[in-house]
C-alpha cells in the first residue's frame, strides 16, 4: 500500500496517539478507542458499555446536551460510537476544515462528561428502542452474537449478553456511570486515532493543545476473561417467534490473535476458502450441490470481523435452511468439509483466491477514511500495532496449505457449541 | 438513586458531579479552518457506440477499479417482478464459457466480485477488482451480458432458494413495512411490487428468464459508472472494445410515471405480537433537476434529515420513544418523494405518531431558522464531500444521480446551489411539502394494542 507507515506517540498523561496524514482528499477521521467493552461489565449489569457509549453523547462540561450531534454535523460531518468485546469506539468523519473541533469535542467528554439521570433515563429507552429493533422484533435477531455465547462459554464476561437485559438496564445509576468513567476512561486507557488531510506537525500541537490537559488517572488492570475451551460438544436451542425456518450457528474457539497471529490467520483463510463466493467449498456443497441451506457464512469474530476482539475469541458458521433439511445433515456437511481440508488442505489456486480477495477488500477499506481509521485505532489499541492494517495482506498471503489444513483439523465436533434456532411464530 | 446518596467514606470513585466539572470550566468551541475544496479528479461522460452511457473517473488512492452498471429494467407484465428477480439471481450462474464456478474463481484471482440486482427500475449489476485484474472483470462482465446461459439446473436451484429468501425476508418488519407502504402509495403500479410473490416465482422459467434477457438486459439508455485508479480515456477504450458485443437497436425499458402522493388518511397494518410498530410516512417532493430542490432538501434535513434535526431531538433525545427516526427523499426518474420512517414501542407508537406531525406542522408554520438553516447547508455540503472522498461512495453517488439522467457536473455544481438557498425560500419549502395534512402512510404493528390510541388520534384508517 502506497500510504507510509502511521507515525505514534504518547502524551504525559498516557493517551496514545496515532496520526496517517492522507492528502488524496479533504476530509478528516478522528476516532477515539477505550480500552473497555461488554466483557468488562459487572455482573447484574449486562449492557451497560453499550448503555455507557451511549451516554458520552450526551454531553460534557462545555457542551450542552444534544450540542455534540449539532456541532459535529454544523461542521458538516457525520459521527458515531460502537461498543465491541473489548473496546468502545467514538468517532467522526469531517470536511479537512474541522479538525479542531472533533478533537474539542473528544478531548471535552474524555476530561469531563456530563452524567444525569434525565440523560440516563432517556437513553435507557432508546437502548431499549435499539434492542426491539435489532433484536427482539425481527427474526434470527442476536443470531450469532448473542445467542451463540452461552453455549461456548461458561463465564460471565464471555458468555452474557452484550446488548444488556431490559431488567439490568433499568437498574443502571448515575453513580454507576461515574464509577463506569472513572475506572475505564481514564486517557492512559485509550487511543486516538487521526487520519486524512492534516500535516502531522499541525495535529501534533492540536492533540497537545486539547488533550495535554486531561489529568492522568490510574488505568485499570487489564483482566484475563481466559477459559478453558469445551471438551465435548455443547449444543443449545432458542425459540424464535419471527423465524420462517430454521436456522444453525455452529462456534469453535480460535487462537489467541494477540500472541499467535499467524495461527489466527490461518482461521481467516479457512473461512474464505469455506465460504466465500461461489466457488467456496461450503457455497458449492451446501447451497447448490446438494443442496442443503439458503445461505451460508462463516468467518473469525462474533460480528464477523477478524482480529476486533483479545482471546477468547470465536469462529462461527452460520446457515439457515429449510426445514425438511435437518440440523445434522448440515453440520455432517461441514465436518466432512472440514476433515477433507485437514486432510489434504485447500488447493494452491483456493488460497490464491481468498489472498486476492483479502487484498482487494483490505484496499477497499482503506480507501474509506472512517474505516481506515477505526481499524488503525482498534489494531493499536488491540495489538500495539497500527501497522498491522498494512501489514495484513502480505500476512494472508503467507498463510500455508498446511496452516489452514491444521486450523481444520482442530475444528473437532467436541470442541464447538452448536446452536439450533427453530420457528417458533404462529404463522 | 443518585449519586448524592452514596456513601462517599467507601467510594472510589468520583461523583458524576465532580466529572462534570474542571477547575477552568466550560471551554470556548474553536472556529473552523479554512474550507478546503475537493480537487475535481479527471472524468468522462460519454456515450459508446451501442447507446451505453459511461462515466469514468480516476481516483488513485488505492489500486482498485469500482463498477456500478445501471439498466432500467421496469416492465407491466404481471410476471415481470418474478422474472426479473429470477434473472438477477442468475445472471451471474455462468455462460457459454465459463460455469457458475468459474465466473467466481476468474473473479476472486483478481480481487474481484460482480453482484446483481433488480427493482421495479432498474437491473443494477456492481463490482470491483484490483485495477491489475479490470480487463478480467470487464470480461466476465461482457460475457454475462452477451451470454449469460441461464442452465436449467442452475434456474432450477435459485428458483427455490429465492422462494427461501422471500419467506426469509417478508418477515423482517422492514420489508413487511415498505411492502404495505408501496400498496398504499401506489396500489398495482409496477413500482410498488418490489418482491414477487411466491406462486410468480414458482410459475417463472429458464425460458422465461432467457426470454427477459434477450429483450432487456439492453446497453442502449444504460449506465456504466467506472472509478478508481485509471486514466478516464483508457477507461473508454478498455470498456468501449470489452463490451462491443453488447447491443440492440432498442433501448431498455423506462418505469411509466408515478401518480402523484396526496395527503390522507393513514392505514394501520396488523403485524400479531409485534412489540414495536414501523411509523412510515411519505409526502410528494420535487426531484433534483426542480430549482426548488435545494431548498426541498434542506427543509427536510431540518425536519429529520439528519441527526440533529428535530424531528431526531424530539422524539429520541427527548422523549426516547425511538432509536431510529429519520426522514429522506426517494428519487425516480420524474420525481421524488418524502419518506419518514421511525420504529417505536407498541406502548408509545400513537405518541411518536402525534409528535410526528406536530413536527410537520411546525416546519411550516415556525419555519427553520437562520442557524438551523445554516447547520443543514453545512451538513448538505459537508457530507456530499465525504460521502464521495472513497472509490466506493463516488461510484455509488455517480450511479444514483447517472439513474435519473444526471451526471458529474450535477455534484459538481450542487456546494453552489445549496449556498445560494435562503431562508425564505427553506420556509416557502416546509409548507408547501411538509404539513401534514400532504402526507400519508401505514403504522404496521400490534393492531390489538394500537387501534385504540391510534383510533382517538385520529388520521389512521383501522381495518
Amino acid at each position: 500500500m502506497a500510504a507510509p507507515a502511521p507515525q505514534r506517540f504518547t502524551l504525559p498523561n498516557g493517551l496514545r496517539v496515532v496520526l496517517a496524514p492522507d492528502r488524496s482528499a479533504p476530509v478528516v477521521g478522528v476516532s477515539v478507542h477505550y480500552d473497555v467493552g461488554f466483557r468488562s461489565e459487572p455482573e447484574g449489569r449486562t449492557g451497560f458499555a453499550h448503555l455507557f457509549e451511549h451516554l458520552m453523547f450526551q454531553g460534557s462540561e462545555s457542551l450542552e446536551k444534544l450540542a455534540h450531534f449539532r456541532i459535529v454535523q454544523s461542521s458538516g460531518g457525520t459521527f458515531n460510537g460502537s461498543t465491541h468485546p473489548d473496546y468502545t469506539d467514538y468517532f467522526q468523519l469531517l470536511p479537512a476544515a474541522a479538525l479542531e473541533r472533533a478533537l474539542f469535542l473528544e478531548a471535552d467528554r474524555m476530561r469531563a462528561p456530563k452524567i444525569t439521570e434525565e440523560n440516563l433515563r432517556n437513553q435507557i429507552d432508546v437502548v431499549k428502542e435499539e434492542i426491539r429493533l435489532n433484536v427482539m422484533n425481527r427474526p434470527y435477531g442476536g443470531l450469532p452474537w448473542i445467542l451463540l455465547p452461552p453455549i461456548l462459554y461458561r463465564t460471565f464476561p464471555n458468555a452474557h449478553n452484550g446488548y444488556g437485559d431490559f431488567t439490568d438496564l433499568e437498574q443502571a445509576t448515575v453513580d454507576d456511570c461515574a464509577a463506569f468513567f472513572d475506572a475505564y476512561y481514564a486517557p492512559g486507557n485509550a487511543v486516538l486515532t487521526v487520519t486524512g488531510d492534516f500535516a502531522v506537525e499541525e495535529a501534533t500541537a492540536l492533540v497537545e493543545k486539547h488533550f495535554g490537559d486531561v489529568p492522568a488517572r490510574e488505568v485499570p488492570r487489564r483482566p484475563s476473561f481466559a477459559e478453558p475451551a469445551p471438551t465435548s460438544e455443547l449444543r443449545g436451542e432458542h425459540a424464535d417467534p419471527h423465524a420462517p425456518l430454521p436456522a444453525l450457528s455452529v462456534g469453535y474457539r480460535l487462537p489467541d490473535p494477540v500472541t499467535d497471529l499467524p495461527g489466527y490467520l490461518a482461521y481467516v483463510v479457512l473461512a474464505g476458502v469455506l465460504t466465500d463466493g461461489d466457488a467456496s467449498r461450503l457455497q458449492q456443497r451446501m447451497v447448490h450441490r446438494e443442496p442443503l441451506v439458503t445461505d451460508v457464512s462463516a468467518g473469525c469474530g462474533l460480528f464477523g470481523t477478524p482480529l476486533d476482539a483479545r482471546d477468547p475469541d470465536t469462529f462461527t458458521c452460520t446457515a439457515i435452511h429449510p426445514r425438511e433439511v435437518p440440523v445434522e445433515r448440515v453440520v455432517a456437511a461441514l465436518d466432512e468439509e472440514l476433515d477433507s481440508l485437514a486432510a489434504e488442505g485447500p488447493t494452491a489456486e483456493e488460497l490464491a483466491r481468498v489472498t486476492a480477495r483479502w487484498a482487494s477488500n483490505l484496499h477497499r477499506e482503506h480507501d474509506r477514511i472512517i474505516s481506515r481509521t477505526l481499524a488503525l485505532g482498534s489494531f493499536e489499541l488491540l495489538h500495539g500495532r497500527a501497522e498491522l492494517v498494512g501489514e495484513l495482506p502480505r500476512l494472508i498471503a503467507g498463510v500455508t496449505v498446511d496452516a489452514v489444513a491444521a486450523a481444520a483439523k482442530n475444528m473437532r465436533p467436541d470442541t464447538r457449541a452448536v446452536l439450533t434456532v427453530s420457528p417458533a411464530g404462529g404463522a | 438513586m443518585t449519586d448524592s446518596t452514596a456513601d462517599t467514606a467507601t467510594r472510589t470513585h468520583r461523583g458524576a458531579e465532580e466529572i462534570g466539572r474542571t477547575p477552568l470550566g466550560p471551554r470556548e468551541l474553536p472556529p473552523l479552518g479554512a474550507h478546503v475544496a475537493a480537487i475535481e479528479p479527471p472524468t468522462v461522460d460519454v456515450v459508446l457506440p451501442n447507446g451505453l452511457r459511461l462515466i469514468a473517473v480516476q481516483r488513485s488512492a488505492v489500486p482498485m477499479v469500482e463498477l456500478r452498471l445501471r439498466i432500467p429494467f421496469a416492465g407491466t407484465d404481471p410476471l415481470h417482478a418474478a422474472r426479473a428477480e429470477l434473472l438477477a439471481s442468475t445472471i451471474l450462474t455462468g455462460t457459454a464459457r465459463r460455469s457458475r464456478v468459474q465466473v467466481d474463481t476468474d473473479l476472486a484471482l483478481v480481487g474481484g466480485e460482480l453482484d446483481a440486482a433488480v427493482d421495479p427500475e432498474r437491473l443494477s449489476v456492481g463490482g470491483h477488482a484490483l485495477v491489475s485484474g479490470l480487463d478480467t472483470l470487464l470480461d466476465v462482465l461482457a460475457d454475462t451480458l452477451t451470454g449469460a446461459a441461464y442452465a436449467d439446473e442452475e434456474v432450477d436451484r435459485e428458483r427455490s432458494r429465492l422462494l427461501e429468501r422471500i419467506t426469509v425476508a417478508r418477515s423482517q418488519p422492514s420489508v413487511i413495512a415498505r411492502e404495505a407502504l408501496q400498496r398504499h402509495r401506489y396500489g398495482d403500479h409496477p413500482f410498488a411490487k418490489e418482491m414477487p410473490q411466491a406462486e410468480e416465482v414458482a410459475q417463472a422459467t429458464a425460458e422465461d428468464v432467457r426470454e427477459l434477457h434477450r429483450a432487456a438486459v439492453l446497453p442502449r439508455g444504460s449506465v456504466l459508472v467506472l472509478v478508481g485508479d485509471i486514466e478516464p480515456q483508457r477507461a473508454v477504450d478498455v470498456v468501449g472494445s470489452a463490451l462491443a458485443g453488447w447491443s440492440a437497436d432498442a433501448s431498455a425499458s423506462v418505469l411509466p410515471p408515478l401518480p402523484p402522493i396526496t395527503g390522507g388518511d393513514m392505514l394501520l397494518v396488523p403485524r400479531p405480537g409485534a412489540v414495536q410498530s414501523q411509523l412510515r410516512l411519505t409526502a410528494q417532493a420535487v426531484p433534483r433537476t426542480d430549482p426548488r430542490y435545494p431548498a426541498v432538501q434542506l427543509a427536510n434535513l431540518v425536519f429529520g434529515g439528519f441527526f440533529s434535526s428535530r424531528l431526531v431531538e424530539n422524539i429520541r433525545e427527548q422523549k426516547g420513544y425511538t432509536y431510529s427516526a429519520r426522514s429522506y427523499l426517494e428519487f425516480t426518474p420524474d420525481g421524488a418523494t418524502v419518506l419518514i420512517d421511525a420504529d417505536t414501542a407498541s406502548e408509545v407508537t400513537a405518541a411518536a405518531l402525534l409528535e410526528t406531525r406536530y413536527e410537520l406542522g411546525r416546519l411550516g408554520l415556525v419555519p427553520p431558522t437562520e442557524s438551523e438553516v445554516d447547520s443543514a447547508r453545512r451538513y448538505a455540503t459537508g457530507s456530499l464531500l465525504t460521502a464521495t472522498a472513497s472509490q466506493t461512495g463516488l461510484a455509488a453517488t455517480l450511479a444514483g444521480l447517472a439513474q435519473v439522467g444526471l451526471g458529474p457536473e450535477w455534484l459538481r455544481d450542487h456546494p453552489d446551489r445549496l449556498a445560494k438557498v435562503t431562508v425564505e425560500q427553506v420556509a416557502e419549502a416546509a409548507l408547501e411539502f411538509f404539513p401534514p395534512s400532504a402526507v400519508t402512510g401505514v403504522v404496521v404493528g400490534d393492531a390489538e394494542r394500537l387501534a385504540p390510541q391510534l383510533r382517538a388520534l385520529g388520521g389512521v384508517r383501522i381495518p
